[in-house]
């Protein structure tokens, strides 16, 4: 039997980018780190009671006194636990990651529902990104931009950024033909249709999406970690690898708690965009 | 010229539609055509002229390619060949330009399901025609307000579209259509989607605003009851083949063929057939001046019983029997004014007969057809009820 060496082309092809586009990786670092401190930074200048107090009320506004006082309560167990700053870190990873994979997931999602052929190429890819484990692509983004968070922030937004593009392409494929009719038959260029049509009716579904977007994010700080990253995953880590139970179990907490806050917030940001239509 | 214009029409599906093209123009037919090269017919030659504001009809059921006919004439839906003038201009590979000018300014469509924004209020809903051509917020709400109380939808302007009935929905739908001012409306299948009531309602609604505002209506539906109601003329569609444009009394009295003679076949016509189709000249009218003895000798002449009475203008002024007039003569009167019986049945000429037929039963003399300004137009009588009702079935039967 002939064994295809699979693996080493691989290896040679890393090899080439890594020689001739590695000034390209450089920049790329040097402008999503940028993002990543200057969320970083901004986070850590708030006072802990005074991000405690704004989470809640925007929870608040959003669903309810119920949701309020869980994001207080939740949030106040992590300072109290001394992992604030861990979190914040976390938070950092997760909001940047999130946002390039927005950036970028987004426009994508658009251009596959407008254009089959762009579906039938983009599919597969997705496909490949969300079910190759993700410690495969760990490997290949320490290679090209070292250790830290810059390589964890990449290999998040390949795992996280498939569902945004999935749910934005399905939301304006769902959006009814009898509706993107009129709008042509009124005489809408395709970007008017895309702004006031579109985009507004497949808005609950691309929230969806984000919302994916960001608890995959979350999935991936402690693998992050293994490569550098800061924050509650490198406390979950170490707890692991140091056999220390506790210090594991509450990084893994503050985790769930962080998990759970953000998924309701961004669940109710995407109700209210459907209870504005059918209320 | 007319409004629009269709010229050799085609819309074929499928792959390759021009090389299946000069095949359907040979007269291939469906089922050939599907199976030598997989295309399926959606128009074949269509040709119609609509006029300035009248309201077009196409009428057939389903897959007879009326939807397609509607949507190739704002070119929702691409024509494979032909042409269509809206105002004197090909719109049939224009440029794109010209293509959005075309939809923004002078055609507007209604459709079946509404097609409403549902993340819009009622006025965003309607102003959306204008927003898009970038008419200022306070304009095209303005506008949006006016059309809305067109249609008697003011005081909903602020609600969404999901908490009103079908029937408002429509009218938001209408209102949307008419706030670009267009002079052209495409209707597909407007009414179909609502209850019979309803669908009733906005019918007479529809004519009650065309005879205001006089746009250029082509309007598709499968129920031909509605089609002989609203429309000026009707085209009948089958298999993507116009098979017969006409009036509805052109449709009703002389079908083209079977196919319309069976669409045709339940029709009530006492619903569709007006007066002013049953009415005939009245056999003799007599003038005020006239005395009795020219009425008496007029009915004696025709053989009629009763005798209309109208002045110069041929306005009506009554009726006049000829009893009456033998016992007047006896009396001694000469003067008509006398014996006059101005209680009188009249109508006017778009009265369905099915209205009539219960005065028709009641009244002992004919029935008076009059205009606006009670000028006699023709008269009535009981039989031509009847046999406008029966029509050709009455025909058939000799």
């Amino acid at each position: 039997m002939i064994r295809l060496p699979l693996g080493e082309y691989f290896e040679a092809f890393i090899d080439l980018l890594k020689d001739n586009f590695d000034p390209f990786f450089k920049g790329m670092k040097k402008g999503v780190l940028a993002i990543i401190d200057h969320i970083e930074d901004f986070l850590h200048f708030i006072p802990w009671w005074l991000l405690i107090i704004l989470v809640a009320v925007l929870a608040w506004r959003l669903s309810g006194k119920k949701l309020g006082i869980l994001s207080a309560v939740g949030l106040y167990i992590i300072y109290s636990i001394d992992l604030w700053s861990e979190m914040i870190d976390t938070l950092s990873l997760v909001f940047s990651a999130t946002f390039l994979a927005l950036v970028i997931g987004i426009p994508l999602g658009i251009w596959m529902a407008k254009n089959d052929m762009t579906e039938r190429i983009v599919k597969p890819i997705l496909d490949f990104m969300q079910t190759m484990p993700a410690f495969v692509y760990l490997i290949p983004s320490v290679i090209f931009f070292g250790l830290g968070k810059m390589p964890g922030a990449i290999a998040t937004i390949i795992f996280a950024m498939p569902p945004v593009v999935r749910l934005t392409n399905l939301g304006i494929r769902q959006v009814p033909e009898d509706v993107v009719e009129a709008a042509t038959s009124f005489g809408s260029t395709s970007g008017q249709m895309l702004l006031k049509v579109q985009i507004p009716l497949a808005m609950p579904t691309i929230l969806a999406g984000v919302n994916q977007t960001i608890m995959l994010s979350l999935s991936m700080v402690v693998i992050s970690a293994m490569i550098g990253a800061r924050g509650l995953g490198e406390v979950v880590l170490s707890g692991v690898t140091q056999m220390q139970i506790g210090d594991g179990f509450e990084g893994g907490i503050a985790v769930v708690i962080l998990a759970i806050v953000l998924d309701r917030i961004t669940q109710a940001v995407g109700t209210r965009t459907n209870a504005k239509k059918t209320s | 010229m007319a409004k629009v214009t269709v010229k050799s029409l085609y819309k074929i599906y499928g792959p390759r539609p021009q090389k299946a093209l000069p095949l359907v123009k040979q007269g291939i037919s469906k089922e050939e055509l599907l199976k030598k090269t997989g295309n399926g017919i959606g128009i074949n030659d269509a040709n119609f002229d609509v006029e300035e504001g009248e309201i077009f009809v196409v009428m057939g059921l389903s897959g007879s390619g009326k939807s397609t006919l509607i949507r190739c004439l704002n070119r929702l839906i691409e024509p494979t060949a032909g042409e269509i003038y809206i105002d004197d201009q090909n719109i049939v590979g224009c440029s794109d330009e010209v293509l959005l000018q075309v939809r923004r300014k002078k055609i507007a469509m209604v459709f079946q399901h509404f097609a409403l924004f549902p993340h819009r209020t009622v006025a965003e809903n309607v102003a959306y025609g204008l927003e898009v051509q970038k008419v200022p917020p306070t304009e095209r709400i303005k506008k949006a307000y006016e059309a809305l109380e067109m249609v008697g939808l003011s005081g909903y302007e602020e609600s969404f579209p999901s908490e009103l009935s079908g029937g408002m929905q429509q009218r938001v739908g209408l209102a949307r259509a008419l706030a670009t001012e267009a002079d052209i409306l495409l209707m597909d299948e407007a009414f179909s989607a609502l209850d019979p009531l309803i669908r009733t309602e906005m019918q007479d609604e529809l004519i009650a605003l065309q005879e205001r505002m006089k746009k250029t209506i082509i309007f598709i539906t499968h129920d031909l009851d509605e089609a002989l109601k609203i429309g000026d003329r009707i085209a009948i569609m089958k298999e993507g083949v116009v098979v017969q444009i006409g009036t509805p009394e052109e449709i009703l009295d002389h079908p083209a063929d079977d196919y319309v003679r069976a669409f045709i076949k339940d029709v009530n016509r006492a619903k569709v057939l007006t007066a002013s189709a049953v009415m005939k000249k009245p056999d003799g009218i007599v003038t005020l001046k006239d005395g009795i003895r020219v009425a008496m000798r007029k009915m004696e002449e025709v053989g009629i019983s009763s005798i209309f009475v109208v002045d110069k203008a041929r306005i009506l002024q009554g009726i006049v029997t000829i009893d009456d007039a033998i016992d007047a003569l006896k009396r001694g009167e000469t003067s008509l004014q006398a014996i006059i019986n101005k209680e009188i049945e009249t109508t006017d000429g778009d009265t369905p007969l099915l209205d009539l037929m219960p005065t028709a039963i009641k009244t002992k003399y004919p029935i008076a057809v009059i205009n606006e300004s009670n000028r006699l137009l023709g008269i009535i009588v009981r039989v031509s009820v009847l046999a406008g009702i029966l029509g050709e079935e009455a025909e058939s039967n000799d």
